[in-house]
């Protein structure tokens, strides 16, 4: 598997990663390069092999159902280039 | 068995094939990852945590609450649970997701395959497979009328718990999705997983449709996102199918697309142009571990379902003798249930012995008077122990029929136990035989000509002293008795 420059920048769009036509051209080897080794990796025969997603055996934790969070909607809304009323304001998106 | 539903096109007949994603929103104190409290109606952004504003560094822990219902009702349409499942992230960019990703198990969900029955008009009743649940974030949203050029966004729905139960493209009409989602709501709240309120969100669907000539392969499909009303569906349905067949109709190609359903016009349009077809590049979130369940956990789970509603139907035909259309009434709210359940227990009677009337007093008496005066059954006027007594007044003839609908009036207006109206009005149907002799006599003897023309064959004026009688006793002489009276008395 490999991908062209159009790959690329469909990638990037995606992403909403700006990507100059310059450094399109430099990416394109470099994630040929990393598909190559992923390549490799796919050639041990893992047969019988269960997927491994953790380093150590452990499994996933849950919480109880109790309201621990929230009511702090300043902290929230601190970082938010516009906010007001209490909302996030985003320019406008309608579909 | 129904006629099949076909829509008439120009050139012949079509059948429409439709499968139903619905978004049920999983009833839980707080959110699917984070500790934030899930309820509606609260101030924007006061019940957001963190976590669901996706700052950097938050990681999600998963609320066992919200797994356990999702298995529940995976149990109770009798799906597969897996024990072992997984949670992938769905990418993509949109105002009302501040994560950039949805957190959802596409590759490895929660519940597989599963069924539900629904009943049709006429008796009949259908299969409907599920495919699959699984268990994914609600978005945040979105206002776009507050603010001439900006949106609003709200994250108080960002990170509750959703399961999206998805159909096998089994349905063939609007009647079998809509009796489809009827049935899954009642589901969902006998379960108690999901409280069903379609008008706040809770429940809304995305419906898929397409046609094709009968008995021909599946046609393309397209997808109206978030309906959220049964009529909706079925109009969205509706509009769909013969918008497609006029589509093919006319020699063009139905286009695979994401469609809004416009609730004021009663018609779908093109939600997303193709350009921005989605790729959603689903990967296993490496912030969470795979989902592994205990013996003891699903064991627990199963355990703690109710009896759920075809189970109940059927139990309420055969135990209480009644039929199938009062067994379908009751059984189909949860609540309807519930208080009639409570009538029951109240009236200290078991069987046919007491299931035919009180179902009957339910069905047309108390609905009859809950809708007129627009409550339901939770808002009753009328508790379950009153009502069983009222019921217990006419089992032992205290009232007759008639009787019992003046005093269930009064019950309703002043909130009395009836036994207690019967006392104050005097209202007691009386079987005293030397009474109610008295006064039949006294008809006889106002209304000789009409005694004389009985006598002389003319049988139909029986109703006419029956009528006399119980007016002369203003309604109260209990009618068995005044009939055998009668009868003896004319000869």
């Amino acid at each position: 598997m490999s991908v062209d420059t159009a790959t690329v920048r469909h990638i990037a769009k995606l992403a909403r990663i700006a990507v100059t036509d310059h450094e399109v051209e430099a990416l394109v080897p470099e994630l040929n390069n990393i598909l190559g080794w992923i390549e490799q990796l796919g050639e041990v025969d893992v047969t019988g092999v269960e997927p491994m997603t953790a380093v150590i055996p452990n499994q996933l934790r849950m919480r109880p159902d109790e309201i621990t969070d929230g009511n702090v909607r300043d902290a929230v809304l601190k970082n938010a280039p516009v906010a007001e009323h209490g909302f996030f304001a985003v320019p406008k998106v309608i579909e | 068995m129904n006629a099949p539903y076909r829509i008439q096109g120009a050139t012949g007949e079509w059948e429409v094939v439709i499968g139903l994603e619905v978004h049920a929103q999983v009833t839980s104190k707080a959110k699917l990852f984070s500790g934030a409290a899930t309820e509606f109606g609260a101030e924007p952004n006061t019940q957001v945590s963190l976590v669901d504003a996706a700052m950097p560094g938050m990681l999600p822990v998963l609320n066992e609450e919200c797994i356990r219902q999702a298995v529940r009702t995976g149990m109770a349409i009798d799906a597969k649970i897996n024990a072992w499942s997984r949670f992938d992230r769905k990418n993509y960019f949109y105002a009302d997701l501040p994560q950039g990703y949805q957190i959802s198990q596409l590759y490895h969900p929660l519940v597989g395959e599963g069924e539900i029955e629904v009943e049709l008009e006429g008796g009949a009743t259908k299969k409907i497979g599920v495919e699959r649940i699984h268990v994914e974030q609600d978005a945040g949203k979105l206002m776009h009328d507050q603010h001439p050029s900006f949106s609003y966004v709200d994250l108080n729905r960002s990170g509750v718990a959703l399961m999206e139960i998805v159909s096998k493209p089994d349905m063939r009409s609007p009647e079998e999705a809509g009796a489809y989602v009827r049935k899954l709501r009642s589901i969902l709240r006998y379960v108690g997983s999901c409280d069903g309120n379609m008008e706040q969100g809770s429940m809304r669907a995305d419906v898929n449709v397409s046609v094709r000539r009968p008995g021909e392969p599946f046609g393309t499909r397209t997808e109206t996102k978030n309906v959220n009303s049964v009529r909706f569906i079925m109009a969205v349905i509706e509009y769909e199918a013969s918008r497609q067949v006029d589509v093919l109709e006319s020699g063009d190609s139905v286009v695979q697309e994401t469609r809004l359903f416009d609730p004021d016009k009663g018609e779908t349009r093109t939600l997303r142009s193709k350009e921005d077809a989605h790729d959603y590049r689903y990967f296993p979130d490496p912030d969470l571990l795979p989902l592994e369940l205990s013996d003891d956990f699903l064991r627990e789970c199963r355990e703690s379902l109710p009896e759920l509603p075809d189970a109940k139907r059927k139990r309420y035909e055969q135990e209480l003798g009644i039929s199938a259309y009062n067994a379908a009434v009751l059984t189909a709210e949860v609540e309807t249930a519930r208080w009639f359940e409570e009538l029951l227990a109240a009236t200290g009677k078991t069987g046919p012995e007491v299931g035919k009337a009180a179902s009957n007093w339910v069905i047309s008496d108390l609905f009859g008077a809950l809708n007129r005066l627009g409550k339901d059954i939770t808002e009753s006027p009328v508790t379950p122990a009153q009502g069983a007594e009222l019921i217990g007044l006419v089992a032992d003839g205290t009232l007759s029929g008639t009787l019992a609908k003046q005093v269930f009036e009064i019950m309703l207006e002043t909130g009395d136990n009836p036994g207690k109206i019967v006392e104050e009005r005097g209202l007691k149907q009386t079987s005293d035989t030397g009474e109610i002799e008295k006064v039949i006599a006294e008809v006889m003897a106002a209304n000789a000509d009409k005694v004389a023309e009985y006598r002389g064959g003319k049988d139909k004026l029986f109703g006419f002293f029956v009528g006399q009688t119980m007016k002369a006793m203003g309604g109260k002489a209990n009618p068995g008795v005044v009939n055998d009276l009668l009868k003896k008395a004319l000869g």
